[in-house]
């Protein structure tokens, strides 16, 4: 896959950081304001696939990209998981039990254990979406030649 | 004992996504944590299972309560019925599983296959503990969407061919379901099963909720591969690698299909008497059929392939008769054993055909080939596989004292006793058609002259898949005592008294 024009490399690189940015709004705000894990992790993922399309693949080892995402996603769903099973250790003793404080309702810290299971569905979605595509690459990449 | 429910899902997720994770740097960690996770499920559903009894247990997720008699949470439902399918989901599932050990050597990418079996396992837990519709349709699509992938392991033509019309007919069955989940949900203004059923109490509109229904049918069809919607289960089952056949034809089409179709139409829609005669046909016909296409299989695969579609028909079919004894309500004994037979026989309709397949994964593990054609005088050089798959053979054509003759034999006394003598008189043809063509498979396979290759080269297949199959044969003897009536008292009277009085199904759900 080769790189865009310069115009686009340029536009893109303006682009990139407030899309990145915006993203990781959507996921710390997703217990306030709708949006939340999934959708934030879809820009997050957007961000880098805007950056892979407008440079191309020569800049970036495919393969060590794709185990990289791949490590990622695996390791925020076991946080998720694992969270969800401290629940049984602390509080109520209940599988997903919100046992942290619940704080002021509209404060960014609020709503106990939301944000932080955001958090983490945002990064696994934002790995998958990006590992999806990276397969899809590669494999184009490997039948083409 | 409550807080081990939720684990039967989360314990499957955290070995798979560890197995993806630690795969590829330790060696041999999938080989050690697959197993060992599904003998801790196991152990969990055996233990479940004796500590239940008649009762049922309602885990609410976070602790969330019903509130003013409306359940607004996620429920988890554990009660007769769910737990023999938890014990047989999961060991079904070890016995594979182990087989898989030296059977997926000559595959790469092996710890995908062993993450990816954690994933079916877990949705297949899921969809079997869900109380309510939405999480049901969420664990349904987590396990067949990795049932896409395994089917697809090989990578070869066929497999990609097979499991592409399986996706598209998946798809298709998925869309159907969640139509009839949003049509519920619209008029019910609730997702969960017992309120439901709560709300139907009430009154209801025929019309409306025969259309759901039928698409309800359609989509759960499909799932179970019932006659007009079964397809996609030849190719899916003949090419997928043989344990994932053992436990697509052994476990999934069940607990995706048969098991959701029958909570639903027993636990939550009130009887009505189309419905029910559209099941028994659906049963009969696919009884039927399957049976007339698989014997003119001659590859081995597919053969058996068919004769799930057969077997599954009884049971369709058995379920059908129970409604419609019911629903008659004269004759009540005939129903309990219509439905207790339809039970019985799903079970050892797990046992036996995972045990078929495993065989049939023996012979293409040694001879390369599926075709019954190029097999023959296999008997003297595969011991193992040559006497498990007879036992196999007998027992699935109804031959006593295997397992199967006795649910064969219960479902076609309930036909009697209930006076559909043509669906008796089908059930004993089928029986008949059924063992020709499994001594057909006998004789080529085993007993007849060697074709082709020099036979004398080939040895019996390793320790971990002899020993699974041997396993597995002694459960097709051991499960015919489910016939003595103090034992199925104990294992399958729960499960039929929670499918015959639908307020049994977690009461506490809706706060009574």
């Amino acid at each position: 896959m080769e790189g865009m024009s310069t115009i686009v490399k340029k536009v893109t690189q303006l682009m990139v950081g407030p899309v990145f940015l915006y993203g990781i709004y959507i996921i710390l705000h997703g217990h306030l304001t709708p949006g939340g894990g999934f959708a934030g992790g879809a820009i997050i993922a957007g961000a880098f696939i805007l950056l892979l399309l407008a440079f191309g693949n020569n800049v970036i080892n495919l393969k060590k990209e794709v185990a990289g995402s791949s490590n990622t996603e695996s390791i925020a769903i076991l946080i998720v998981v694992v969270m969800a099973l401290m629940s049984l250790l602390f509080g109520a003793k209940v599988f997903f039990f919100n046992f942290l404080p619940k704080g002021e309702p509209g404060e960014l810290l609020s709503a106990g254990m939301i944000p932080l299971y955001n958090i983490f569905i945002g990064i696994e979605v934002a790995g998958a979406i990006l590992t999806i595509f990276l397969s899809l690459v590669i494999f184009k990449e490997e039948s083409s030649k | 004992m409550d807080t081990l429910i939720p684990l039967f899902v989360a314990i499957p997720l955290i070995s798979a996504f560890l197995i993806i994770l630690l795969g590829k740097l330790v060696n041999g960690f999938h080989r050690f944590l697959g197993p060992i996770t599904l003998l801790v499920l196991l152990i969990m559903a055996v233990y479940e299972f004796t500590g239940l009894g008649k009762s049922s247990i309602t885990y609410a997720m976070g602790g969330w309560a019903s509130e003013g008699g409306f359940p607004v949470g996620i429920y988890l439902v554990l009660d007769g019925f769910s737990v023999l399918m938890l014990c047989i989901i999961n060991l079904i599932g070890l016995i594979a599983l182990f087989y898989s050990l030296s059977y997926m050597t000559k595959y790469t990418a092996e710890s995908n296959y062993f993450a990816l079996f954690c994933l079916i396992i877990a949705g297949m837990n899921g969809v079997v503990l869900s109380g309510d519709l939405f999480n049901l349709f969420v664990f349904l699509e987590v396990s067949v969407i990795s049932s896409y992938a395994l089917v697809a392991f090989g990578i070869g033509k066929t497999e990609l061919e097979a499991s592409f019309k399986y996706q598209v007919l998946g798809g298709l069955a998925s869309m159907l379901i969640l139509l009839a989940i949003g049509l519920i949900y619209w008029k019910t203004k609730t997702l969960n099963i017992a309120d439901v059923r709560n709300v139907l109490d009430a009154g209801y509109s025929q019309s409306f909720y025969l259309f759901v229904q039928v698409l309800l049918i359609a989509g759960f069809g499909l799932k179970a591969a019932i006659i007009p919607f079964h397809a996609w289960l030849p190719d899916a089952h003949s090419s997928a690698p043989s344990p994932i056949s053992a436990m697509l034809s052994g476990v999934l089409i069940k607990a995706v299909g048969i098991y959701v179709l029958i909570r639903l139409f027993f636990n939550m829609f009130v009887f009505s008497h189309e419905i029910a005669l559209v099941l028994t046909s659906l049963g009969a016909i696919s009884m039927v059929v399957g049976s007339l296409l698989a014997i003119v299989q001659w590859d081995l695969k597919r053969l058996l392939a068919y004769s799930s579609i057969s077997q599954i028909g009884y049971v369709v079919m058995a379920f059908g008769m129970g409604i419609l004894l019911l629903l008659k309500g004269d004759n009540e004994p005939a129903a309990v054993l219509a439905i207790g037979g339809a039970i019985y026989h799903m079970i050892n309709h797990a046992v036996f055909k995972g045990l078929l397949f495993l065989n049939a994964g023996s012979l293409e593990h040694r001879l390369d080939t599926r075709n019954l054609k190029e097999m023959g005088g296999l008997s003297k050089v595969m011991p193992v596989t040559s006497t498990t798959s007879f036992i196999a053979s007998m027992s699935i054509s109804g031959i006593p004292p295997f397992n199967g003759f006795f649910s064969k034999l219960i479902i076609i006394i309930a036909a009697i006793n209930g006076r559909f003598y043509l669906l008796a008189t089908l059930a004993v043809v089928v029986s008949i058609i059924t063992l020709a063509y499994f001594l057909k498979f006998q004789r080529y396979a085993f007993f007849n002259k060697p074709a082709g290759k020099a036979i004398q080269k080939i040895r019996e297949v390793p320790f971990p898949m002899s020993f699974s199959m041997i396993v597995l044969a002694t459960l097709c003897l051991a499960l015919s005592l489910l016939a003595i009536p103090s034992v199925s008292e104990v294992v399958l009277r729960p499960a039929i008294d929670v499918l015959m009085q639908p307020e049994l199904y977690s009461p506490t759900m809706i706060g009574i």
